[in-house]
């Protein structure tokens, strides 16, 4: 059942009678990475807010692994294995670079009240191994000096490059990045394209909506072209950038 | 002597209060006004208990404890569906409820006469009278209150709170269920708050409305806040300089008419210069309200 990884149809969104998404349907492989484009305004960010739960859709239905997404609150869709970066780029930045990553984790026994009482040696052994397996993610994403600094301390491009290994934090299957690399110095992007790369090779799922068209050709096997809330062409980069209906969209 | 020994008692007092609504404030972020209603529920389940029932210290301790959180599920609830000042209007209400209940209910309560004779508590046969045993027990309790909230703060249960005080968003994002984690810190902050008020009940002895009311928690509110909201520390400190400062206004011989006005001015003053000059409190990190947007 390889195609039912993600399947969205049907999705319909209007913001005070602008249609964000219409009728917008698409269907997702596991272990692919996915670009989104389109003009500003295209509804990609409303995309990812209605897969995550963070706005409602007016009608359609998605469904994950074959689970039903549909009125799941957005706390419970991130634990069915969805994880999400954000176009304003949200961290916690009062607290360290290594705890930003170890509230990612999912389902901790220490995130309950009762386990950190009744169940302490529990609660702290996983704990540990959490640590653990934080300081080597942040190590292998050139963040190993970092850890304790707080997360407003970084560069702009770090914080881009933390909120990803946040994502890879969380265990999820798919990974919806919006923008990863936009603003950012050449030498992170090529950091934060090769970690992307990487993914599919862990079995992750990627979405990434990028306004960057090399680095969305570099990394990208699938390219979805959106305008107006719809999906007006979908396939290889190559033969996106090559359709007319997109040439006509972007000359609008 | 014994005079020294009642400052102390009461910055115990003062510092178990000041320390639980440091979870709902300094850590998550709620600004709440309702803290004192907390303090009066546990002193008065106290009161009720012990004089109706002639229950005993410990079980009073539970109980009241356990009432109060009550009372946070009830508060935390709201919580979860108004935020900012709207969410600080809903608990200025229920402190407002809960001391026209204390103040009306005469059955229960003895209304603004309060309730008088409260019996000292005795402890597996350990009588407590003494001024130098009330402050073992006070500070006993404070101190568990601390090593409770160390731990919480400490655990990744702590992490969410302070995720879900700068990012709701985030929190989310992240498979947190924030609107559970609200409503437990209520309940844990509500029975910690009830703890004080038995202490309270028990050694003064006598419960009345007046000393549960919206000024209270403001004033509970200034010790976090000139303390240090978000530090473990921060209650501690700011419950002994708050406690300590209007005493000391005392020997500078003021009669006590004006003492007690100067009292407010004093409180009042600091608030606002610690919020314009040193949002983060004598000791903490975290710049209450000021900072919560992107650096």
């Amino acid at each position: 059942m390889k195609n039912s990884f993600l399947e969205i149809s049907g999705l319909n969104k209007s913001f005070d009678g602008v249609k964000a998404l219409a009728d917008f349907s698409c269907s997702l492989e596991q272990g692919k990475i996915i670009g989104l484009i389109g003009p500003n305004g295209a509804g990609k960010t409303t995309l990812f807010n209605v897969i995550t739960g963070f706005i409602p859709a007016e009608s359609g239905r998605i469904s994950f692994q074959g689970i039903e997404l549909h009125k799941k609150p957005a706390y419970k869709i991130a634990n069915l294995g969805i994880a999400r970066t954000f176009q304003d780029l949200r961290l916690i930045y009062q607290i360290s670079v290594l705890e930003n990553v170890l509230l990612s984790f999912r389902n901790q026994p220490g995130e309950k009240l009762s386990n950190i009482f009744f169940k302490p040696k529990v609660s702290s052994k996983h704990e540990t191994n959490n640590k653990k397996s934080a300081v080597s993610m942040l190590e292998e994403a050139g963040l190993g000096d970092k850890l304790n600094d707080s997360a407003s301390e970084l560069s702009y491009g770090q914080q881009k490059l933390l909120s990803i290994v946040c994502c890879l934090a969380s265990g999820a299957d798919l990974l919806l990045l919006d923008e990863p690399v936009a603003g950012i110095a050449p030498a992170m992007i090529e950091k934060i394209l090769s970690i992307i790369s990487d993914l599919p090779k862990q079995g992750k799922t990627v979405i990434i909506i990028e306004h960057n068209m090399d680095a969305v050709t570099q990394v990208c096997n699938r390219v979805i072209f959106m305008d107006a809330g719809a999906k007006i062409s979908e396939g290889t980069p190559d033969e996106v950038r090559k359709d007319p209906k997109v040439i006509e969209a972007y000359l609008d | 002597m014994e005079y020294l020994l009642h400052v102390l008692i009461m910055i115990c007092i003062y510092a178990i209060l000041a320390q639980s609504l440091n979870l709902v404030i300094g850590y998550t972020g709620l600004l709440s006004i309702a803290h004192a209603a907390f303090y009066g529920i546990g002193a008065y389940s106290a009161a009720i208990m012990s004089l109706k029932l002639e229950t005993p210290f410990l079980l009073n301790l539970v109980c009241a404890g356990g009432i109060s959180s009550l009372a946070g599920a009830l508060i935390g609830f709201p919580s979860l569906r108004v935020k900012g000042d709207y969410f600080v209007i809903v608990t200025f209400g229920f402190q407002v409820i809960v001391f026209g209940i204390l103040n009306n209910w005469f059955f229960f309560t003895g209304g603004p006469m309060g309730l008088p004779g409260i019996p000292q508590p005795v402890i597996f046969g350990w009588h407590i009278s003494s001024h130098i045993e009330f402050l073992t027990l006070a500070g006993v309790l404070a101190s568990v209150v601390f090593l409770i909230s160390h731990r919480i703060i400490k655990s990744p249960f702590g992490r969410i709170l302070q995720a879900i005080r700068e990012d709701e968003v985030f929190a989310l994002a992240a498979g947190k269920n924030i609107a559970a984690y609200k409503v437990s810190v209520f309940m844990v902050s509500s029975a910690m708050a009830a703890i004080a008020g038995v202490i309270y009940a028990h050694y003064i002895s006598f419960v009345d409305p007046t000393s549960f009311t919206v000024m209270e928690s403001i004033f509970i509110i200034s010790i976090v806040i000139i303390g240090g909201a978000g530090s473990l520390w921060g209650p501690v400190i700011g419950a002994i300089v708050l406690v300590t400062l209007p005493e000391l206004l005392r020997f500078i011989g003021l009669p006590s008419s004006i003492a007690a006005n100067i009292r407010q001015i004093l409180y009042g003053g600091l608030l606002v210069a610690f919020m314009m000059w040193r949002p983060q409190g004598l000791v903490g990190k975290f710049r209450f309200r000021l900072e919560n947007a992107k650096k």
